[in-house]
């Protein structure tokens, strides 16, 4: 087995929230407990997904992982070297080897510069390259392999002269640019229509296979990350709740929110139309500063009993074949699932506004 | 016996004069709307489709003009009245919509109850007490507590605001409600409650939706007839059954379209998408419009306008593939 690329352990961050003037006096404070406590590792040459609903930390674990924040706790490896605290040089190295692709691809794009300056401009930062001309071959280079071609055509262009598609690839082009050693994709096709999302992530898949990158790739949605990931892991306010090979966590998904998840994903199929699954989950997703004790899915969990809430917070254990889940009643769900497959009505699934 | 027909439009019009030329955003569309269904409008990224919906409610965006067409409303050309009486007796009171982002549109210095006030109180003069109690009744129906009233936006979770801006546009029991892109900002869970909301008021409330996205499986979850717009203009037009059954659709852009909808519980080696880009609108291809991306074009494709034709009842298709002559 190769070593892994990253290794986040207990990785945590905590924002503090404006205080009234009430708890200055008091000494009390609040936290967002954005990212409370994660644990995975990513191996070289691997897509890693992260997925969960709006707020859940997973732009925030981008972001640790990126170090464009502190870490408030735990640690963060990067090829076998702790980086946790890095600073300075060291940190300035980091954010070569780690590259991040954001949601947005406007935000990470200086609008009055030309692409070509766009693609420039991390070679000049990090001071890369022999001179312009062995950079204008590069550029050009990655420009093909983004499959914005012919190069010149785009070259000259600005960032809004691009559609969202090309956008994306130039965006893709510039993380491409200092080699990384690790690529961070932040919802890089959330933003745009199927047909061009499929299209940019086969090309980036290819561009995988091709240079041996290695991907975090961060989205809300299952249905690509199915196709685009090798392992996903499912976070909740916060934490990882099941973690496992993409298609074990698609097709056999054994936490109740991972279940909740896939359940409500729309599919154009022909039969299933028309009839919505009832959403098995129970209201909406409480604030990250108020996290639920014990299981902190349990006030949403159709299934919690006493103990879910009452006893320590499950852990995230490995059940056979890489597939961790955190939930102290996944086996006997596994069985009311079966059971419900032959009638739906037993279990009491219903639609919850 | 064929349910009556609430809407009808007619070789509908709606072009953009910009500065580099006319965009032929809206080109001659014609369809219609039964009672109580819900008809969905899809196409990728620019076909068209929120142009349309401002169409309908005659209302372009500048520098958007309706140069021809009829939108007949319960039988009345609203083209044909003057803006006072559209804004008086159409908009909003027979045909209301929720416009793309309009959840993240709301003014943040206002509670609920004022929002909703602004958009509807020009509309009818309604006791402050009893508008109140309609607000309350609405914002029950789509599933919140009358408490939203006294928040703010930033307090409601996205779901909440989306719930607020559907609430608004049942308020004044429009027979017809254009949404647009309601569930793409949302994540799959609410998008899942905010579908089986709109379900539901179909049933109670008998309204009848134009459900716009660019999401083929959300149509297939919600929409009793399918849209399929491409460059301005209708590529295909049928029922749930005729797009998404075993057969599939007949368009080859719609089986493309489909082709690149990715299902959840199939192991694919690659995705598949539409090579090619959609064309420009100023200058569309002459011929089928879609034959510069097509696979299986005919030698007539690039010369010859299609026509939109019936293959079968309510399915039309406009592909010269697809018609045996
Ligand atoms: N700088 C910050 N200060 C305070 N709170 C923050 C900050 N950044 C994020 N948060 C909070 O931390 C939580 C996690 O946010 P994060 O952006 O990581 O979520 P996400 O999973 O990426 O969500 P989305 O799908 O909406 O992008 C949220 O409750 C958010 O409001
Ligand atoms: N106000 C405007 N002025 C000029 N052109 C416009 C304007 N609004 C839209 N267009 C053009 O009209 C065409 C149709 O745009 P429209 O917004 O209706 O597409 P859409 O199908 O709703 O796309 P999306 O899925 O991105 O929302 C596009 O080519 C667009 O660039
Ligand atoms: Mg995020
Ligand atoms: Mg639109």
């Amino acid at each position: 087995m190769s070593e892994p690329i990253l290794v986040a352990e207990n990785l945590t961050k905590w924002f503090p929230v404006k205080r009234s003037l009430t708890q200055v006096v008091r000494h009390e404070r609040t936290w967002v407990r954005a990212v409370d406590g994660v644990s995975f590792s990513v191996e070289k040459g691997e897509i890693f997904g992260l997925v969960g609903e709006s707020g859940c930390g997973k732009t925030t674990t981008g972001k640790l992982v990126m170090k464009l924040l502190d870490i408030t706790d735990g640690t963060l490896k990067l090829q076998g070297e702790d980086v946790t605290h890095i600073k300075g040089a060291a940190l300035a190295q980091h954010r070569r080897h780690v590259q991040m692709i954001f949601q947005d691809p406007y935000a990470s794009m200086n609008p009055r510069f030309t692409i070509e300056e766009v693609l420039m401009e991390p070679l000049e930062i990090h001071n890369v390259g022999k001179d312009r001309a062995e950079r204008d071959v590069w550029v050009r280079e990655i420009l093909e392999e983004v499959k914005l071609s012919p190069p010149d055509e785009f070259l000259v262009r600005h960032p809004h002269m691009l559609s969202g598609g090309q956008r994306q690839r130039a965006a893709t082009a510039r993380t491409l640019m200092l080699n990384p050693s690790l690529i961070v994709a932040d919802e890089p096709v959330s933003m745009i229509d199927l047909s061009t999302r499929a299209e940019i992530l086969s090309m980036m898949k290819q561009l995988q296979r091709e240079m041996g990158l290695t991907y975090i790739y961060i989205t809300h949605d299952l249905s690509t990350a199915r196709y685009f990931t090798d392992r996903l892991a499912v976070m909740y306010l916060g934490k990882i709740i099941e973690m496992g090979p993409a298609g074990t966590i698609i097709d056999k998904a054994l936490h109740p929110y991972t279940m909740a998840l896939i359940g409500a994903v729309c599919e154009p199929v022909s039969g299933k139309v028309n009839q919505i699954k009832d959403v098995p989950i129970k209201g909406e997703i409480p604030a990250a500063t108020n996290i639920p004790t014990g299981c902190r899915f349990h006030p949403r969990c159709l299934y919690s009993v006493a103990e879910c809430w009452q006893e320590e917070e499950p852990t995230l254990d490995d059940i056979g074949g890489g597939h961790r889940v955190a939930c102290r009643r996944y086996k006997e769900i596994e069985r009311l699932g079966n059971a419900a497959r032959t009638s739906e009505a037993s279990l009491g699934l219903r639609r919850t506004a | 016996m064929e349910k009556e027909r609430v809407l009808e439009v007619q070789d509908l019009e709606l072009h953009y004069f910009t500065r580099k030329g006319v965009v032929k955003a809206v080109d001659k569309l014609s369809f219609f709307l039964r009672k109580g269904e819900t008809l969905g409008v899809v196409g990728e990224s620019g076909c068209g489709k929120t142009t349309m919906g401002t169409a309908l409610l005659n209302m372009p965006t500048p520098p958007g003009r309706i140069i021809g067409g009829r939108i007949l409303l319960d039988g009345q050309d609203i083209l044909k009245l003057s803006e006072n009486e559209v804004r008086r007796r159409v908009r909003w009171e027979t045909i209301a919509m929720v416009f793309q982002g309009a959840m993240n549109c709301l003014t943040p210095v206002y509670t609920i109850e004022k929002q909703m006030r602004e958009t509807l109180q020009q509309h009818r003069t309604m006791e402050k007490a009893e508008a109140k109690e309609r607000m309350k009744n609405y914002l029950n129906l789509v599933g919140l507590s009358d408490d939203v009233l006294r928040r703010y936006p930033h307090e409601l979770s996205g779901g909440m605001k989306q719930r607020v801006v559907i609430a608004t546009a049942l308020f004044l029991e429009p027979k017809v409600i254009i949404c647009d892109e309601p569930t793409t900002a949302l994540d799959v869970v609410v998008q899942a409650q905010i579908i089986n909301l709109l379900k539901d008021l179909k049933e109670q409330v008998g309204v009848s939706f134009i459900f716009i996205t660019h999401d083929l499986s959300i149509e297939a979850e919600v929409s009793d007839r399918i849209l399929v717009m491409y460059a301005g203009r209708i590529a295909e037009m049928g029922t749930n059954a005729q797009i998404y059954g075993p057969q599939g659709p007949a368009h080859p852009y719609t089986q493309r379209l489909l082709g690149a909808t990715p299902r959840l519980h199939e192991e694919v080696e690659e995705l598949a998408f539409i090579p090619g880009t959609p064309p420009d609108l100023i200058a569309p291809p002459e011929g089928c419009r879609f034959h510069p991306r097509c696979p299986v074009l005919l030698e007539r494709c690039a010369q010859d306008d299609v026509p939109l034709r019936e293959i079968e009842p309510d399915h039309m298709v406009a592909c010269w593939r697809c018609f045996d002559e």
